[in-house]
């Protein structure tokens, strides 16, 4: 069955082109099966080969698709690498994306463009399943540049809004200065290794001392990519303007998938920063960074989806912390456990969003409990989800972070716990706004409040089971169970030594009822805020300047115009038009009129006088001669 | 040995050879009559004639005059293609000038 792993690629690819080239002319039904059924193909596929491997012994299996190309000493193979880790990637990818498939079904039956957008649906889960599936990082990047040309597809897939088309621009853009980064870690790679192949570069690194510099810039460059595509600072400014896209969309790319894409980059790598201790220390500082600065702009935000899109961005920082102290199984449990509850999440503001007849602004929502009761229940499981309360999926994931982090430095441990204090304050303000008190929208969107359809409730039921299970198969020691994700993961760090010490019981204990109390505290003191007192956020004049700054995201944006985009569009246009005018043109232009006035001149030779001919016949003969008298 | 070259050196075929191609040239070059043209052409060739035979008999090659016999041949054809054109043009323009022929110019 492994095999086969080339299908699990390949069907996604194929609906793509399906779709792409029936548009218009499929009938909606044919359109969301073909597109949902390559991917759940995928994911059954994906779910064998998980059992196989699980039965094996975590060796890595190379799977070689074809030859791609060998120019000098750089050969090439299309081809996979099938291990624990890649397996663990390809579950969620398939298995969340197949259930946003599902959801999309319904939330965009109303859509003309049906048909292109589960093209471009099934086109990204072909790209982000190369990424990870590649056996070298030349593949991977293929899938990294094919991630990000996807989301510009998607964010703009309402392309007729100018303000959609920016934000799809931005996220590109942002996406390829990161990528700059990950090119110039790769050029840097082969020309220290010589090869691109994650064995052979693996394998080499392995042997090298601790705190090379090569290893270290390596590490930092392909992490400024990872920056660019998992959006932490000073590039995250593209994920909250992609909430322009349609929401299942933010849910599988800007949630669950691509924005992951970056966490796999490093745990693939885990060798190199593992061997530089200063670049895992950069990955630290920016992750928790990230995580505290997002979650005080959440805080503030009134759209929906931005609440949620800041939140991506912090909980992204909290797995880049774990990267960081060498904990990498502990973030892909929180990439794991993070795919479930942030797409149900976003699928149920989706849902929302539908019912309240687009609008997204929750001071203009509440009291939506007894409308839509299925997506509150979800909704709800959701938030405690993602603010860790017990047994929710975060609450074992987040807590191992924190666990892990605290070995490390108590700064960071400190930092991140007030992270996660503000993660549990804007979640449940946005849960108390959205769901209680009472209804505060216009009456027509009251007429139209309905429940979505079992197309759009089922992948949300789903996902709430998988966001209160899923944390399970990371049980920490104190609870005497075993810890299946180290367990499995554990052959994949076979080039590290062998690692850690564990945090001691104690501390542990501490920590969950510490946690669970202050995440009790919290209910309590914004359901007080939001509920009983009905503090609903005015407009942005009514602010104080605290929540102003937070509510514009510290300017960071205008910051970003001010300082690169202003400057390099006036060069363009003053400087650059200029040369391209005065200079380029004129040169190209000089070629043509040489020829032209040259060739007016010659063409006065033909008189038409017969006598002039014969005589430059002579004239020529002579010359001839002379010359081969004299030469 | 000589042949029958015996009484008149090779340098007097010569010198009458080069001043027969030197008038043809000259007749070729200054004349307007296409008919005199045509004659002096003919000059031309049989000037080159006249040297062939001479230094085939000066070296007993019979090469040089069965070449002659070829550039007679071909001298005879491309005065009758010449003549044809000739009158072609004579029916066009009643004049055989050849300064009549200058349309074909820039």
């Amino acid at each position: 069955m492994i095999n086969l792993a080339w299908l699990i690629p390949l069907l996604p690819l194929a609906g793509f082109v399906i779709n792409g080239l029936g548009n218009k002319q499929l009938p909606k039904s044919v359109t969301g099966f073909v597109a949902a059924g390559s991917v759940l193909a995928s994911f059954i596929i994906s779910l064998l080969i998980f059992f196989e491997v699980n039965s094996g012994n975590g060796q890595a299996v190379t799977v070689t698709c074809f030859e791609w190309f060998s120019a000098g000493t750089l050969h090439v193979d299309f081809s996979f690498l099938i291990d624990r880790l890649s397996v663990v990637f390809l579950l969620v990818i398939t298995g969340v994306g197949f259930l946003i498939h599902l959801y999309s079904i319904g939330y965009m039956h109303a859509d003309e463009d049906y048909a292109r957008y589960f093209a471009y649906l099934n086109l990204f889960v072909f790209f982000m399943l190369l990424l990870v599936l590649g056996s070298n990082y030349l593949v991977m990047f293929a899938g990294w540049e094919g991630v990000g040309l996807c989301s510009y597809l998607l964010i703009g897939f309402w392309f007729k809004n100018t303000a959609y088309n920016n934000a799809a621009k931005k996220a590109f853009v942002m996406n390829r200065i990161g990528d700059l980064g990950f090119l110039l870690g790769l050029f840097l790679l082969y020309i220290t290794f010589g090869s691109l192949e994650y064995e052979t570069v693996f394998k080499s690194a392995s042997t090298w001392p601790t705190g090379e510099i090569t290893i270290t810039v390596i590490a930092l460059l392909l992490f400024i990519g990872a920056t660019g595509k998992s959006a932490q600072i000073p590039l995250y400014t593209w994920l909250p303007d992609a909430m322009a896209g349609p929401t299942p969309v933010s849910a599988l790319i800007h949630a669950a998938t691509m924005v992951t894409a970056g966490i796999y980059m490093i745990i693939r790598s885990h060798v190199f920063y593992a061997l530089s201790p200063s670049a895992s220390e950069v990955v630290a500082i920016v992750g928790t960074l990230t995580a505290i600065f997002a979650a005080t702009i959440g805080l503030a935000q009134t759209d929906i989806k931005k609440v949620l899109a800041y939140s991506t961005v912090s909980q992204l920082g909290y797995m880049f912390v774990a990267l960081g102290v060498g904990a990498y199984t502990t973030g892909l449990f929180h990439v794991v456990t993070h795919a479930f509850f942030k797409a149900l999440l976003f699928l149920c503001a989706g849902s929302v969003i539908h019912a309240m007849s687009g609008e997204q602004d929750i001071r203009k929502m509440g009291g939506l409990k007894k409308f839509l009761p299925v997506t509150h229940l979800t909704f709800l499981i959701g938030t405690l989800a993602i603010i860790g309360l017990f047994p929710f999926a975060a609450f074992f994931s987040k807590d191992e972070i924190l666990a892990k982090v605290y070995e490390h430095s108590m700064t960071m441990f400190a930092v991140l716990s007030v992270t996660s204090i503000l993660t549990a304050v804007y979640m449940f303000r946005l849960y108390w706004l959205t769901f209680s008190g009472s209804f505060r929208g216009t009456h027509h969107q009251q007429e139209h409040l309905h429940e979505s359809p079992p197309s759009m409730t089922v992948p949300l039921i789903c996902l709430a089971i998988l966001s209160v299970a899923g944390g399970f198969i990371g049980m920490p020691s104190v609870f005497h169970a075993p810890h299946f994700l180290n367990e499995f993961m554990a052959p994949v760090y076979h080039y590290l030594a062998a690692s850690e010490t564990e945090p001691s019981h104690s501390f542990e204990w501490m920590l969950m009822s510490v946690s669970t109390v202050a995440i009790v505290i919290v209910i309590i003191a914004t359901w007080s805020y939001y509920v009983k007192r009905n503090a609903v956020p005015g407009e942005e004049i009514t602010f104080n300047p605290l929540t102003k700054t937070l509510f514009n995201k510290y300017w960071v944006d205008e910051l970003y115009e001010n300082l690169i985009t202003k400057p390099l569009q006036w060069i363009s246009k003053n400087i650059i038009r200029n040369i391209e005018i005065h200079v380029i043109d004129r040169i190209v232009n000089l070629g043509g009129e040489a020829v032209e006035s040259g060739s007016s001149a010659l063409r006065l030779i033909q008189t038409g006088n017969i006598g002039f001919y014969v005589f430059m016949m002579v004239a020529g003969i002579l010359v001839m001669l002379v010359f081969k008298l004299i030469i | 040995m000589n042949g029958i070259l015996n009484s008149v050196s090779i340098n007097n075929y010569v010198l009458l050879a080069a001043i027969l191609f030197t008038i043809g040239v000259m007749g070729v070059l200054f004349r307007r009559n296409a008919i005199i043209i045509f004659m002096c052409i003919e000059l031309m060739l049989n000037a080159v004639n006249l040297l062939l035979v001479a230094f085939s008999a000066l070296h007993n090659d019979p090469g040089g005059q069965i070449f002659v016999f070829f550039i007679m041949a071909v001298a005879a054809a491309e005065v009758a293609v010449g003549l044809a054109i000739l009158v072609m043009v004579y029916r066009n323009f009643t004049s055989v000038d050849i300064n009549v022929l200058n349309k074909l110019k820039w």
